[in-house]
């Protein structure tokens, strides 16, 4: 990888003009060291945030109450995985060594989303991460797929495509229990009221407190801002809730006329702040599980390196 | 920082049906070949996109450098009789 | 075909077919219940997506099995129920599907001697048999070659891997080979359906597995553990204590409210 050189101001203003007129950044081409950093950062972020994902939902999997759900759910972990190695694929196109990024993770220097720091506690959490998570997620990705980095745009393209089933599957998981029995409409309710803020906050902080946005807006690695994204995600979650029957728990959440969108009540940003500082109800218990299965795990790894020597060695053996 | 429990990179290639070329699908780890084809089949092929899958040691692939892209590709730019449109043929002459 | 599997069906009893459809069904779905546990536990993550895979193939087996037992049965019960609505002392899985997964080499054994059994037996299902029973078993058996080479070649890489994986290989054979017997032992059910067509002769499809399953351990470097005690009864219903702590966990919810649709 070359994108590490120094480069001239002339380097500087060209890569700049370059990709604010859209072009695209491959791996090999020249590229601001701070670019190549950021990218590393937020796609690793977001790999991370794959990764740690699937503890919430999988802590469902074996007791989802059909078949179907089981699979459903199953295959929705599964992608999640997918996605973590579709990105950590992609940062590796930077330079950087997916142990090294492993590590960081694992050492808590990394970032991952905090929505995945609070607690999965009944079935109808399933849903909700499903139709609120996904779909807020789904908001946020589908405009990095046009993102200037080649391989990070390519990798988005691929999970787009294939997280529109998570969002719909969330959806209707909600749809049949707000239909069902008192209880199940209970627990959907439930499950809407702890989950509707955390999602609203997945976007990060306001505008104007967010450290990155110009910079990476430049770039073209961030093309909306978080507070434009999450008025899209309430607009378009409003309307779902009413379809579904469930009341989103914002008293003071009104249609606006002027602008014509919905505006929200106040956001406990202290609650985000004390979240990504590691004081989630979950943090802890995350990592140690990663931290577990990575360690668990490297007996497997190590015996895979030592066959696949085994086996060169025997193959550079018959050959000589 | 490579361990001895550090599976090397291979690159993916997959040939969505017959009849189109192998694409580069992204990358993977495995610790032999053999584990990257069936990694590949279980992380690109999810839902069946696959018919055909090429894995490659990423560290066995020859680049071109971008420094090169002058030399190595401008000198196409301008043999445009290379290309059909370079040739004027009257309008009522078909099949060609 | 709708005639020739009349005639097949004609030849073995329905409630015959309907326990073999349990056993397969069973056997597949606390298996698979089993492997789904390995979700975001594996040694890497390119792993947890393969076992994941074999776990939604094997839950996917199931289903198929566990549909085609209700409708044969007739009295309104769906895979949901089936699966979901029945005591352990009710399911009709081998024992081999209920042991634990342990550490990643057991689970690769006891996936690998599973999916031997199940392709060997559904080649055969599949070659003899006729009707929707051979059609769920020709559809199950390429899932089952996959799996076979996929923790073929893991116990391979275990076994003559580093002397801890080697260890550790050689712990879950020893813990696993008692169970393998019950595999290929026919009670009566079984015996009238191979004189049917339906299901394969059990001595043939354990020569296959023998032949398949040695040939994999002796690239592994792995011994053969000797044949002692071999405990059977999970075919016809008598399970170890562990059945009833996994249908505790998987039936829980759908239990909670046996009216509700999820």
């Amino acid at each position: 990888m070359q994108s590490m050189e120094a480069g001239s101001q002339g380097d500087l203003d060209a890569f700049d003009r370059h990709v604010g007129a859209d072009g695209k950044v491959e791996p090999q081409d020249w590229m601001p060291a701070a670019y190549a950093k950021t990218l590393v950062r937020q796609i690793s972020q977001h790999a991370h945030s794959e990764i740690i994902g699937m503890q919430p939902e999988g802590n469902w999997i074996s007791r989802a109450p059909s078949l179907r759900r089981k699979v459903i759910l199953m295959a929705k972990v599964q992608d999640e995985a997918g996605h973590g190695l579709y990105l950590y694929s992609a940062a590796e196109t930077l330079g950087v060594s997916r142990d090294e990024l492993e590590q960081q993770l694992l050492d808590g220097t990394a970032k991952y989303s905090s929505i995945f720091n609070y607690p999965t506690l009944t079935w109808a959490d399933v849903g909700a991460i499903g139709w609120l998570v996904d779909g807020a997620a789904i908001v946020n990705q589908i405009p990095i797929c046009r993102c200037s980095y080649g391989p990070y745009a390519r990798a988005m393209v691929r999970i787009c495509k294939e997280e529109s089933f998570h969002q719909r599957q969330g959806f209707e998981l909600m749809m049949a229990l707000s239909k069902g029995t008192d209880a199940q409409k209970r627990m959907a309710q439930d499950a809407l009221n702890r989950w509707w803020w955390p999602s609203v906050m997945m976007f990060g902080p306001p505008d104007g407190e967010s450290v990155h946005s110009m910079q990476n807006m430049a770039w073209r690695i961030k093309l909306f801002s978080n507070d434009e994204l999450r008025q899209k995600f309430i607009d378009m979650t409003v309307k779902q809730a009413e379809a579904l029957g469930l009341t989103i728990p914002d008293p003071d959440l009104r249609f606006d006329e002027a602008s014509g969108h919905w505006q929200v009540g106040e956001i406990d940003w202290d609650e985000f702040w004390s979240v990504v500082k590691g004081h989630g109800p979950c943090n802890r218990q995350r990592l140690a599980h990663r931290r577990d299965a990575h360690e668990a795990g490297a007996w497997v790894r190590e015996a895979a390196v030592a066959f696949a020597a085994k086996e060169r060695a025997r193959s550079a053996r018959k050959a000589a | 920082m490579a361990t001895d429990q550090t599976w090397p990179l291979f690159e993916v290639f997959i040939r969505s049906k017959k009849g189109l070329s192998h694409v580069h699908a992204g990358s993977l780890h495995a610790a032999d070949a053999k584990m990257a084809l069936e990694n590949a089949r279980d992380v690109y092929t999810r839902r069946g996109e696959g018919s055909s899958i090429w894995v490659v040691p990423s560290a066995e692939i020859t680049a071109s450098a971008p420094a090169d892209k002058g030399e190595l590709y401008d000198p196409a730019d301008n043999k445009v009789y290379r290309h059909p449109t370079f040739y004027k043929v009257p309008d009522d002459v078909e099949f060609i | 075909m709708a005639a020739a599997a009349e005639q097949a069906r004609s030849k073995a009893d329905d409630a015959d077919l309907f326990e073999v459809a349990l056993r397969l069904g069973d056997s597949a779905l606390i298996l698979g219940q089993q492997l789904s546990g390995w979700t975001s536990h594996g040694p890497t993550v390119e792993l947890d997506i393969a076992l994941q895979n074999h776990a939604l193939d094997l839950i996917g087996q199931a289903r198929l099995f566990l549909d085609y037992a209700g409708r044969l049965e007739g009295k309104g019960r769906d895979e949901d129920k089936l699966a979901y609505f029945r005591q352990a002392g009710e399911f009709r899985n081998c024992l081999l599907a209920e042991q634990p997964n342990g550490d990643f080499a057991q689970t690769m054994l006891r996936q690998l001697f599973y999916a031997t059994y199940a392709r060997a037996l559904y080649a055969g299902m599949e070659a003899e048999g006729e009707g929707e029973l051979a059609e769920i078993a020709a559809k199950a058996e390429r899932e089952m070659a996959y799996h076979v080479r996929h923790a073929g070649e893991w116990v391979v890489r275990l076994g003559d891997g580093t002397k801890e994986s080697h260890k550790r290989c050689q712990t879950g054979l020893a813990a696993l080979w008692p169970y393998v017997h019950e595999l290929f032992m026919a009670d009566e059910i079984d015996q009238r359906l191979i004189a049917a067509g339906i299901l394969p002769a059990f001595e043939d499809v354990k020569v296959e597995w023998m032949t398949s399953v040695s040939s994999v351990l002796e690239r592994a470097t792995l011994a053969i553990p000797e044949d002692d005690w071999m405990p059977s009864g999970g075919r016809q219903g008598q399970h170890t204590e562990r059945l009833s702590y996994i249908l505790g966990e998987m039936q829980s919810i759908a239990r909670s409210d046996p009216e509700a649709k999820w």
